[in-house]
């Protein structure tokens, strides 16, 4: 949410990039794959094998539902997985 | 006539469906649900790749050719079998492997067996490139093992057969010196015959129905990675399989066996070690197994393995199924023993089993798979161990 | 591989493990600490990374003050324990992989622990509905996660549903990350929720610190003109590639929606929870025995059923943070006692935290515990199984086709729990349906063996080859 009526009153926090799909996605050290995604307005990243979109379902790395691409090594759990700043990130079709 | 079949694993089923389809009255017991056990447990590859010639080879090739001939009775009412002909590619990485397969595959050739040197990057692009040898042996094929069973025992409940699950066999119903029937968790069951076909069990359900019969448990060990896109077209095996199915050193031994299934997962196995039945699954195990598939599939690396499972299968001490009438209880029947094969060998067991039983000549050499032939015969006495 | 050998091992920095492993520190005991996730404090306390500090966290938080004194001890993080060998006489034998989630070229540790404290949580259980495999559709614990590790509201409007106390945090949360909650939906209702809250009450007085959290959050809603409807579910979710609105409606006792009294509600997120399932792989492949509900199955002092193998904490059974703090502390002294029968022991006063915290436990079940009716809520065509994605229609047919009462069977005929997530979301949901199509599966729990607990990549596992021994 926007740091300025945040409740929790965040203090500074670095920029990282990431790349996704080729293109340059921002977000915050310490995020997550998902967060960063979500963060950036993405809800759905994976394509199941009937075609239908998926994202982030259960938030802790059980569902399986948020699974990327992470510099080459495929099914990393992106709600689980931090990101680092130059992460390379591709999104899942199983269609 | 009325035939009791003791376990609906894909054994039990062929031979329900067999009976059944020639008019025979038949019940089928497990103790457990139908496909619970080892059918459940395994993979489903249909091979000739791995046999040498004799007898299993015969039922094999038997087999094979009735796997293709019951498509049609499932093919509409069911899930798919996942009846594939991929054709197997079995491959050596070491000079002595290349040499041993070619030796192997020339004497396969003399028995009716298609296998072809081929180059293996033609046929597996992601292969090692360092492999020493490849043949290709098109006649391997696949089923889904779990649904081939209920599939089986579905075509023979259509034909009056009766399947009973949670039903455990516990003890012989005589009369006189024949066996009349089993009693059940559920009763008395009777019946001219008794056909046991309990997997790695048999062995205790013959003794629960008084005798001797040396069926002892292997445990195989298998990987199932996420779903891929394709890489893997072929069944690959590295060529030691073909040294470790008919070894009999009870220590651990791994030989790679890879597939893509219809679901896009990789199933990797396997190994095969004696341990009675424990069920335990160990990373040693899980590790060798691995670091045999790499040296196939290098790519295979980064994959990640999602679920290992295992089973037993079920062996006797001269690595033949067990397939016939018992000469010690008339009533008797087994069809048993058929170690990592089972699932291609179930359909000409079925068959060899009903000729038997009903007295048309069998298709393929009966005395191999005879409960007294010479090589088991040593073995039917009870061991001071027991 | 040669295995390290702590006195106590204890698996999960949640609210137990942390308790646990300060217990048995506190008593002198050699205690390693390991959780898969980056930072302790599981999913109670999940909080924003170190990299961004906030000056207020608190303010999403209960007991912050009680996590701020344990969370100063040695944790080993992103340790993800994917084995467990079992031994019957001892405890297992963990393997490790230390490193970046899901990654690949991981640290293997392995771990011969003197005795073991699993304390690895809970999941949630989400119903299926028409519509739930939808983008915009959350577990009710994504969007605390989110809220509290990330900072991220999942919708702008958004509906709050399922069963349990647990939806209220979620709704608070939500609303202290900017999202505006159209309503808070229980499907229990009022007569249900009333009977169970209100019997005994001299019982709840004991345990006024959790009570207190719940009324406070009861206290938020009003505050915030957020509806709390009892006896009410979200029966559908709708949109094409995103959830654009979510059809409401009335439930009766069972569960069962109410015929003409659907509604449609405009929403761009909605998060449903229906209570608990304790995340019990590496207890089950430890030996441990389950109780009917699931959970591991403990003594008083938290022992399973696998000697010098302890439990805490939910996944012992659904109870809250103060019941899983409570068996922390008694479950990591025992440990410790086991481990170096010289050292202290556990006093009455700790033991009575623990019951009095299980009789809310009890009560959370009586209020609010799943009813069968839900199922008139499907249709042939929702997907059960999200993974691979089977539908509810597809259950059906693969049970008459097969004629199976196997779970075994029928998972690998309809592939129903076959897929990444290994039946962890569908899995209770297949059995209950599967029970119903069958006549009784006669292999019923199975969905909770998985014996590798997470991911591990063909190359971890080769590189482990050789150097292992047999344990
Ligand atoms: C890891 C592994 C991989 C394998 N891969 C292959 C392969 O690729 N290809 C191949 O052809 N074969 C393979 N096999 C071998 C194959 O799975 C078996 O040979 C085959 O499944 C045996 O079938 P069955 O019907 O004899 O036994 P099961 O399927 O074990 O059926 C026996 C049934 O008997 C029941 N039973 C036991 N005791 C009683 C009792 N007292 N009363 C009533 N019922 C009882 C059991 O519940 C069970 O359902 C593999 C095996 C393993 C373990
Ligand atoms: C997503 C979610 C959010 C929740 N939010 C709240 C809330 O806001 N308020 C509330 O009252 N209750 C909440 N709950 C309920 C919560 O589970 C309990 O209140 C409390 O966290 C239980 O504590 P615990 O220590 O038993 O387990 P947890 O807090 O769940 O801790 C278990 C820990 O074990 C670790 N772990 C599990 N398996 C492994 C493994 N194989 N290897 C290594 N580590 C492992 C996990 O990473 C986790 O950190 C939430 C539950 C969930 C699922």
């Amino acid at each position: 949410m926007n740091p300025r009526q945040d409740p929790v009153r965040p203090g500074p926090a670095s920029p990282i990039t990431v790349i996704v799909d080729g293109s340059a996605v921002r977000g915050l050290a310490g995020q997550t794959v998902a967060g960063v995604l979500l963060a950036a307005g993405r809800l759905a990243w994976r394509t199941t094998r009937s075609g239908r979109p998926r994202g982030v379902f259960c938030g802790i790395g059980v569902c399986h539902d948020c699974l990327v691409t992470v510099n080459g090594l495929a099914d990393v759990r992106a709600c689980q997985r931090r990101a680092a700043d130059g992460d390379t990130v591709s999104t899942e079709d199983e269609a | 006539m009325k035939v009791v079949v003791v376990g609906a694993g894909i054994v039990g089923a062929a031979i329900a469906r067999e009976l059944a389809m020639a008019g025979v009255s038949v019940v089928v017991l497990d103790r457990s649900a139908s496909a619970g056990g080892t059918s459940a447990a395994g993979e489903g590859n249909l091979l000739v790749s791995d046999k040498g010639p004799g007898a299993e080879l015969s039922l094999a090739l038997r087999s094979l050719t009735l796997w293709r001939s019951l498509l049609p009775e499932v093919a509409d009412t069911f899930p798919s079998i996942e009846y594939e002909t991929k054709g197997g590619l079995v491959v050596a990485t070491t000079d002595a492997g290349a040499a041993a397969l070619r030796a192997f595959a020339d004497l396969q050739r003399t028995a009716g067996v298609s296998a072809a040197e081929v180059d293996g990057l033609d046929y597996e692009p992601d292969l090692n490139s360092a492999h020493t040898a490849a043949i290709f042996y098109p006649q391997d094929a696949q089923v889904q093992p779990a649904i081939a069973t209920e599939a089986l025992l579905a075509v023979a409940r259509r034909h009056g057969a009766s399947v009973r699950q949670g039903v455990e066999v516990l003890g012989p119903l005589r009369g006189g010196d024949r066996l009349t029937g089993v009693a059940t968790s559920g009763g008395d069951v009777s019946g001219d015959h008794v056909v046991v076909a309990a997997g790695p069990w048999s062995g205790e359900v013959a003794r629960r129905l008084g005798v001797e019969l040396p069926v002892r448990p292997r445990r195989g060990t298998i990987l199932v990675t996420t779903r891929m896109r394709q890489r893997i077209r072929h069944k690959v095996y590295d060529a030691d399989y073909v040294g470790a199915v008919g070894s009999d050193d009870a220590a651990l031994q791994t030989s790679s066996v890879v597939e893509s299934t219809a679901a896009g997962t990789v199933l990797i196995g396997s190994s095969r070690e004696r341990r009675g039945f424990d069920e335990r699954i160990e990373a040693r195990v899980l590790s060798a197994v691995a670091a045999k598939a790499l040296v196939l599939f290098p790519f295979l690396a980064g994959v990640a393995v999602m679920r290992a499972y295992g089973g037993f299968r079920p062996f006797v001490p001269d690595h033949l199924p067990v397939i016939g009438p018992d000469p010690r209880l008339p009533g008797l029947w087994h069809a048993t023993g058929h170690e990592g094969a089972g699932i291609v060998l179930s359909t000409a067991t079925g068959e060899l089993l009903g000729d038997l039983l009903l007295g048309r000549a069998p298709r393929v050499p009966a005395e191999a798979f005879a409960v007294d032939r010479p090589t088991l015969r040593p073995h039917l006495e009870p061991s001071p161990d027991q | 591989m040669s295995a390290e050998t702590p006195d106590v091992l204890v698996v999960g920095a949640g609210p137990a493990g942390l308790a646990a492993a300060d217990a048995a520190r506190r008593a002198g005991a050699r205690v390693v600490l390991l959780d898969a996730a980056g930072d302790a404090g599981g999913q109670y306390w999940r909080h924003l990374p170190a990299s961004r500090p906030a000056a207020a966290e608190r303010v999403l938080h209960h007991g912050w003050d009680r996590f701020a004194a344990l969370r100063g001890q040695e944790v080993l993080t992103d340790a993800q324990v994917w084995l467990a060998e079992r031994h019957d006489d001892r405890p297992p034998t963990l393997h490790v992989l230390v490193g970046p989630a899901d990654g690949s070229d991981r640290v293997r540790r392995t771990f011969a622990p003197t005795t073991l404290v699993l304390a690895t949580g809970a999941y949630e259980r989400t119903l299926p509905f028409p519509g739930w495999d939808l983008p915009g559709v959350f577990t009710a614990g994504a969007a605390q996660a989110l809220a509290k590790a990330e900072r991220i509201a999942v919708g702008r409007r958004v509906v709050v549903a399922g069963a349990g106390p647990f939806l209220l945090p979620v709704a608070a949360s939500l609303v202290r990350t900017g999202a505006q909650v159209l309503g808070v939906l229980e499907a229990n209702g009022w007569r249900r929720l009333a009977r169970a809250w209100s019997a005994r009450p001299a019982e709840l007085l004991s345990t006024r610190h959790k009570a207190g959290e719940l009324a406070g959050y009861v206290r938020d809603l009003a505050r915030h003109r957020i509806p709390y409807r009892t006896g009410t579910a979200v029966v559908a979710a709708h949109g094409t590639d995103r959830v654009t609105s979510v059809t409401v409606a009335r439930l009766d006792a069972d569960w069962a929606p109410v015929m003409g009294s659907e509604r449609r509600v405009p929403a761009d997120a909605v998060c449903v929870s229906h209570g608990f399932v304790p995340r019990t792989e590496l207890a089950v492949s430890a030996g441990c025995r389950l109780t009917r509900d699931g959970g591991v199955r403990t003594d008083e002092n938290g022992l399973t059923s696998v000697p010098g193998v302890y439990a805490a904490g939910e996944i012992t059974g659904i109870g809250g943070a103060d019941l899983a703090l409570a068996e922390g502390v008694v479950a990591g002294l025992a440990a410790a006692a086991a481990a170096d029968p010289a050292g202290g022991g556990i006093s009455a006063g700790q033991r009575r935290d623990r019951t009095v915290n299980q009789r809310f436990a009890a009560r959370l079940e009586a209020a609010h515990g799943i009813r069968p009716g839900w199922v008139g809520w499907l249709a042939d065509d929702t997907v059960i199984c999200r993974c691979e994605e089977v539908t509810a229609g597809d259950l059906r047919a693969g049970a008459a086709a097969t004629g199976s009462r196997g779970l075994r069977s029928l998972k690998l005929s309809t592939r129903a729990g076959l897929g990444v997530c290994q039946g962890r979301v569908c899995g209770r949901t297949v059995e209950d349906l599967l029970n119903r199509h069958t006549g009784g599966l006669l292999d019923a729990g199975r969905t909770e063996t998985r014996p590798l607990a997470a991911f591990v990549r063909l190359g971890e596992l080769a590189a482990g080859a050789d150097k292992e021994e047999p344990a």
